[in-house]
Order: C-alpha cells, then sequence, then structure tokens
C-alpha cells in the first residue's frame, strides 16, 4: 500500500507523539470508569502522520499476531477508518482489546524506528482509535467464512487464547464450541482485568462478533469435571480440541499468616470486583472485604500487581502499596500502569519482601513483616536477583494484602486426560509452533502451556494453533 | 437456567429441590458439589450434591443467608440461573467394615449419599443424626432405608437422645462395635468434636469441608485449609479431608470473614421478604405436614 503522507519524514518526525486524553487521577481514583479516553480523529490523524512507512516495517515483526500496521495507519491517513479496523482483523480478531491492554513498548512500538531517536508511533492509541470508531458506527468489519468443512472443533477456555482461535478456526469453515467453566465469557478479560482498563461491554461485543462469525459458546461447563478431553472427542464428536485453560491456579508466598482473614491472592479479589461486582456491594451478593479507611498491599510488580492496587484505591483504600523484592526498573507491568498507579497516589515500596503475615486473636491481617533486598547478579530472566539483606526485617501495616506473584497451570485438565504429558510446574507440553500435544488431536497454548504471560501472547497462541488444527483436519496428519 | 423440577420443605428454612442439570446428573460422584448462582445479580455458593437421577441432581439448601433464603424462595417450575459441576474430589468409597456416619443438620444431606455408596460398597453403616430440635433432623427414613442403624440426637432432648452426637459416637467407640472409620458433615464446631473423640482411639476420620468460594476451579485460592500444616484449595483438592489433621480454627475464623456483609444482606433481604414461606406459622408449627415421600433416588 503506497504512503498518502503529505509529509517529508522529517516533518513527520517533528510532530510529537500526541498525548492520550484521560480522566484526571484525583477523579478516576474514585471510580472505576475507563481511565483512558481514546483518541479522536483529528489526533488519531495528527498521530498517524508520524510514521515513517518504513520500506522494512519493523513494528510488524514485533506484533506477536503479525498485524499489518503500516497498512492500517495508512488508511487511517486516508480517513478511511472501518477499512483500517478490517485491515486489523485480518490478523487480530480483539482489536479494541489489544489496543488497550497489549505491552506495546516491548512489541510493536518497541521496533518503531522514530523510537529510536524520540518516542515511537502510538501503534496502540491508533489500534485503539480504529477499533472503537468501528464499534461506534455499528459496522464491524467480520471477516467471511470460508465453506463448512463439517468438522468439529472444541475450545476450552474462552481467554484470549481460546477466542482468537475460535474466531480463526471458523473463518476457515469449522464448526468451533468453546465451552467456558464461569457463567460468563472471557477469562481474564473478564475476571482479571479491571473495568477501568479494559470496559466489560468492550468484551461483550468482540464476543458477540464472534457469535455473529458462526462460534457456539457454552458457558458453566468445567473441563475435567463436566465432560472430559476424552468425552470431547468421543461421545461429543469433536475432531479436534484445543485446551487454552489459563494458568489459573494461584502462587502464594509460602510465608506464615497466610490464611489471616484479609490475605487474598490477586485472582480472589480482582474476580470479586471484576466479575462478581463486590464494589456494588449490596446491590450486587459478592462481598469483599470493605477497605474504605484501611492499608492494603499488594505483593507483586506485575500488570495483575497494579490491577489490584489501582482496585483497592478505588474501594476507598486509605494507603494502597506496592510491595516488590526488586527495583521499579525490573517491574514487568507496562509502563502506562506504573506511571498511571504512581498518579493516583499508589506507593511503591520497592526492594522489600514479605517474610510473615501478622495478625490479631480473631485471625484478622494487621500487618506484614517484610526484610529489605539488594540486587544481585542476573538471573535466567535477565533481571538482576533480588537477595535479602540480613538484618533488616521492618514492619508496615496492612489489614488488607493481596499476593499477586503470578499463577501455575491449573490442573483439572491435565488430571483427567491421562495421555497429556505436563512439565514439573503443571503447564502442558505442547510444540511451540504447532502446539500439537502428546495426544492425537489435542492442541494447547496460551498460559497454561507458557505459564502466565500476556494477552496478546495467548492469542498468537490461539492463532497458531488454528492454523494447526486445520491443517490436521483437513489432512489428518499428526 | 436450571429449571427447578421439584421443590419441597423438609424442615423449617431447609428445601429440598430437583433441578434439571443433565450434564451433572450423569457425572456426579458422591461427596461432588455445584456452585450456584440464583440469579443475575447473585453471588457463587457450593451447594453438596445429595443425590441425582440421569436428568436431575438433589440439592438440600438451609436458608441461612441472602443467598439461600433467596434460594429457598424458589418453587418448581422456576430456574436457577447458574449450575456448574460435579466439582472437588469424590467421597473415597472403599470396604472399611464398620462406619460411622455423622449428620449434623442439613449435613445429612451432604451425607446422605456417600453413606449409601459405603453400604453398597458392603460396609456395615450406622448413622448418627444430630439436631438442635426434632425438625431439624432430616432424612431420617431415607437413612433407615440402607442404614443397619440409625441414632438420632437432639439438643433439647425433643426427638431420640438428648444430646449431641458425640455423647452418641462416643459410646460407640468404646462399644462392642468399634467402627473403622467416621465420616461426620455438618457445622465446624461438631466436626472438630467429632475429631477429637475418634483421634485418641486412632480412627480413620473424614469431614466435608465448607470454606467460602468463588470460582470453585482452584482459580481464587479463596478456599484454602490447612491441613496437616500444609494448604489445600478445597474447591479441588477436598471437600473431604483427614479430620484429625484439619486446623478447624483457621476455617472458622475465614468462614467469618464476610459476616457483617452477610448480615447486611441478609437483613435488607429480609426487610423486602417480610414473610417468606419458611416463616409461615402453620408450618413452623407442624414441618411434618411439608414432609416429602421418600425422594426418587
Amino acid at each position: 500500500m503506497n504512503s498518502s503522507n503529505p509529509l517529508p519524514p522529517k516533518e513527520r518526525m517533528r510532530i510529537p507523539r500526541q498525548r492520550m486524553p484521560e480522566q484526571p487521577p484525583a477523579d478516576r481514583r474514585a471510580n472505576f470508569a475507563e481511565v483512558n479516553l481514546g483518541l479522536d480523529a483529528a489526533l488519531a490523524r495528527q498521530e498517524a502522520l508520524r510514521c515513517l512507512h518504513c520500506q522494512s516495517h519493523h513494528c510488524f515483526t514485533g506484533c506477536p499476531v503479525g498485524v499489518k500496521i503500516k497498512d492500517f495507519v495508512e488508511l487511517i491517513l486516508r480517513g478511511d477508518y472501518l477499512a483500517a479496523a478490517a485491515k486489523i482483523r485480518e490478523d487480530n480478531v480483539l482489536p479494541a482489546i489489544t489496543g488497550r491492554v497489549c505491552p506495546q513498548e516491548d512489541q510493536c512500538e518497541g521496533q518503531c524506528i522514530l523510537g529510536k531517536h524520540g518516542q515511537p508511533l502510538a501503534i496502540g492509541y491508533l489500534e485503539r482509535f480504529v477499533a472503537d470508531y468501528e464499534r461506534r458506527v455499528g459496522q464491524v468489519g467480520l471477516p467471511p467464512n470460508a465453506p463448512p468443512t463439517g468438522r468439529r472443533v472444541a475450545v476450552i477456555g474462552s481467554g484470549p487464547a481460546g477466542l482468537s482461535a475460535a474466531g480463526d478456526l471458523v473463518q476457515r469453515g469449522h464448526q468451533v464450541t468453546v465451552f467456558e467453566a464461569l457463567h460468563e465469557l472471557g477469562g481474564v478479560l473478564i475476571y482479571g482485568i479491571p473495568e477501568f482498563r479494559l470496559p466489560k461491554h468492550i468484551v461483550h461485543e468482540e464476543i458477540e462478533n464472534l457469535r455473529r462469525m458462526g462460534v457456539e459458546f457454552r458457558t458453566n461447563v468445567v473441563v475435567g469435571r463436566t465432560v472430559t478431553v476424552d468425552e470431547l472427542l468421543g461421545r461429543e464428536g469433536y475432531h479436534a480440541v484445543f485446551i487454552a485453560t489459563g494458568a489459573g491456579l494461584p502462587v502464594f508466598l509460602n510465608i506464615p499468616g497466610e490464611h489471616l482473614c484479609g490475605v487474598y491472592s490477586a485472582n480472589e479479589f480482582l474476580t470479586r470486583v471484576n466479575l462478581m461486582k463486590a464494589n456494588e456491594f449490596p446491590a450486587w451478593d459478592e462481598p469483599i472485604y470493605d477497605c474504605r479507611g484501611r492499608a492494603v498491599a499488594v505483593i507483586g510488580g506485575g500488570n495483575t500487581a497494579m490491577d489490584a492496587v489501582r482496585t483497592a484505591l478505588r474501594l476507598g483504600a486509605a494507603t494502597a502499596t506496592i510491595v516488590y523484592r526488586r527495583s521499579e526498573v525490573e517491574m514487568p507491568a507496562r509502563a502506562e500502569e506504573i506511571k498511571h498507579a504512581r498518579e493516583e497516589g499508589v506507593q511503591f515500596l520497592t526492594l522489600a519482601n514479605p517474610v510473615e503475615f501478622l495478625g490479631d486473636a480473631r485471625g484478622w491481617l494487621t500487618g506484614i513483616r517484610c526484610q529489605r533486598m539488594a540486587l544481585g547478579e542476573p538471573d535466567a530472566s535477565g533481571r538482576r536477583r533480588p537477595h535479602p539483606v540480613p538484618g533488616s526485617e521492618f514492619e508496615i501495616p496492612a489489614q488488607v494484602a493481596i499476593v499477586a506473584v503470578g499463577n501455575r497451570g491449573n490442573p483439572l485438565v491435565q488430571s483427567t486426560t491421562p495421555d497429556l504429558k505436563t512439565n514439573p510446574l503443571g503447564y502442558i507440553e505442547a510444540d511451540p509452533q504447532t502446539l500439537k500435544t502428546s495426544k492425537r488431536g489435542v492442541f494447547a497454548g496460551g498460559d497454561i502451556v507458557t505459564g502466565g504471560a500476556t494477552v496478546i501472547l495467548a492469542m498468537g497462541a490461539g492463532r497458531r494453533a488454528a492454523r494447526a488444527i486445520d491443517q490436521y483436519l483437513r489432512t489428518g496428519a499428526w | 437456567m436450571f429449571p427447578i423440577v421439584e421443590a419441597r420443605w423438609l424442615a423449617p428454612d431447609v428445601k429440598w429441590f430437583r433441578i434439571r442439570a443433565p450434564l451433572i446428573a450423569r457425572k456426579q460422584q458422591p461427596g461432588q458439589f455445584v456452585i450456584v448462582r440464583v440469579h443475575e445479580r447473585g453471588e457463587r455458593i457450593p451447594l453438596t450434591i445429595a443425590g441425582a437421577d440421569t436428568e436431575t441432581i438433589t440439592l438440600i439448601v438451609q436458608g441461612v443467608g441472602k443467598t439461600t433464603k433467596l434460594l429457598n424462595t424458589l418453587e418448581a417450575g422456576q430456574a436457577v440461573r447458574d449450575v456448574v459441576g460435579p466439582l472437588g474430589r469424590p467421597s473415597e468409597i472403599r470396604r472399611y467394615g464398620t462406619v460411622v456416619v455423622i449428620g449434623g443438620g442439613v449435613g445429612t444431606a451432604i451425607a446422605y449419599p456417600t453413606a449409601r455408596a459405603l453400604k453398597q460398597a458392603g460396609n456395615r453403616v450406622l448413622a448418627i443424626l444430630g439436631g438442635r430440635t426434632r425438625a431439624l433432623v432430616i432424612l431420617e427414613p431415607e437413612m433407615r432405608a440402607f442404614c443397619d442403624a440409625v441414632y438420632v440426637t437432639t439438643d433439647d432432648g425433643s426427638y431420640g437422645e438428648k444430646g449431641l452426637v458425640t455423647d452418641r459416637l462416643r459410646a460407640l467407640v468404646t462399644g462392642p462395635e468399634r467402627p473403622d472409620f467416621v465420616l461426620a458433615i455438618g457445622p465446624i464446631p461438631m466436626m472438630r468434636a467429632v475429631a477429637e473423640v475418634t483421634r485418641p482411639h486412632g480412627i480413620q476420620t473424614m469431614v466435608s469441608l465448607n470454606p467460602i468460594m468463588v470460582d470453585g476451579t482452584g482459580m481464587c485460592g479463596g478456599c484454602r485449609v490447612v491441613v496437616g500444616g500444609k494448604t489445600f484449595f478445597a474447591c479441588v483438592d477436598g471437600p473431604e479431608f483427614d479430620a484429625h489433621q484439619v486446623d478447624f480454627q483457621i476455617l472458622a475464623a475465614r468462614n467469618a470473614m464476610y459476616r457483617e456483609a452477610e448480615q447486611r444482606a441478609l437483613a435488607e433481604f429480609q426487610a423486602q421478604h417480610p414473610h417468606p414461606p419458611d416463616q409461615c406459622r402453620l408450618t413452623r408449627a407442624h414441618p411434618e405436614l411439608l414432609l416429602p415421600p421418600v425422594p426418587a433416588s
């Protein structure tokens, strides 16, 4: 696609990166509405003008699902926003979601040439802009489906990996049923990521689009309990199964006091609010510990930790503190989440690690004993390994503590599928390219294979799985 | 939606439901539970399956909080929003020899399918059914239908032996028919007391724990319990655990975590529903009028 950009490259580089309009921090810390308000058409055009339209478009290679970024940015310049959205949808079935939650700085924007000398193109903002435009005008450019193949695929889990695979498979003409254990569809997009970062109506609309494309959804089915993988492949008549159950088994710290009332896993804390709407108790029935006026500490430095700590603020916490054992540089959270958290008043206690939760006689949390940490040599992840400083213990007050240090593979499917190989951490073993497992006809991808990662990486796995499943269904070759 | 096929009062505040859920019905085994969400804005609560045929499951619900009282207002022809399961590990059914199954109040409903399976496995099954008062002793005829002996205790002496289930249990463990296995399901203080009766005798004892749950699939960790000094998730590792190893104090404390919120929700619910059916004076005075015939197994 040729560039219609009227500006010579030098002038493009003079345009500053456009800023995302946001709710002011003082307002937003007291509500659950979305923080980022989205670019308008003028801002989007101004931002799109910055694109250098490089021959070797590195942004594309930085995208785990291979969105044709240069082309959709060009369509924005031409003012054809619907075509831009359709261009994204060729590779990404959930653009309104990824435009909001992708760690762009590590992916497309991290590869952008503009970033070498200044700030990279705001690809995430632009993606969100066209996806929102498309939703607003109600003309979602759903791609056409191939003629029916008569083959049936069961997708286990309705999170990003499952949805992405379902969208691609149905386009290739297969009949797809997505099984979800919870009463609502969307997986981590619904129970994990808060409303203020990803409004749930967007997830609902994206799922509705998949339904319109022909994907069948069934809630309240726990594969491994309600029905097994072998039954899906047997009496239920599915020709292939894609396991995309996510890394839903929270890791705790295994330190004394973890059973005190007030100590939550991030999964539970966020599920109570995001899925069960405990912030609207008693209009909704599920309760959550009343955080108003209380000290809340969140242990961890990833996106989930940021989501939990900012949720606690919105529930009225007097103080909301991140406790992280390394320094801020090593935090795995998206840069924007850390920035937003700080603007909202979140405190950061870095180089500190909890060693004990302290409680009162009734079994309620009152504080956390921590120790100071220092950074040593880099470990396998490339980040400097923290080690405790002897004699450095100190206490912080906390009535609520939320443990956000990651997940392991949820064993429900594996433990009821005897011939499925898993690794010592409980994740399913699958070929990284074809996502084939040790069991014929069964594929697995997303966090249940890789461990906790990102929405877009899970979607990438879903795409690869769809391609491999399609090939398997057409050739029968394993 | 999961249609209610039959609904009847078993005792004041205790209702018996048959709910259409074919996938769960065909799969469930004694000791497993479902998670139920009654309505659109409802919380998720675990309820143990009390029985099933090919199409329906039986749930016996004691109205203690808003959700269970709301559920108990439903009648045949109405529906429950969400039912998911069967969850948890089934009871371990083996031939132990002589077993004692103890049901405290509505705990009898949970113990009932396991007790029957234990009988079918060739055990001699003795049941102790306890309640605060006569009306709260449930499923006695159903238990009598297959148990080798059924003992009833009430706190107030209004029916059976006056006293606690542990009084009768103590007599059994020191009597000629020393049990080889005990299953106790009921309120936490009762299960803890049972554990203390059997511990000195080294009698294997299992209890079914009822911690607060959200998803029921191991995802949230809210139902963590301490057994033998180690953490387990009751929803996937349980709900049955070795009674002698369970830390009941932590369980009781954690179950009280939302007491204020629960009381508030209940008060608001009762203000809107001043006369739910279980508060009808006639049925309170004569609950036997509403006893169902023996449920289809």
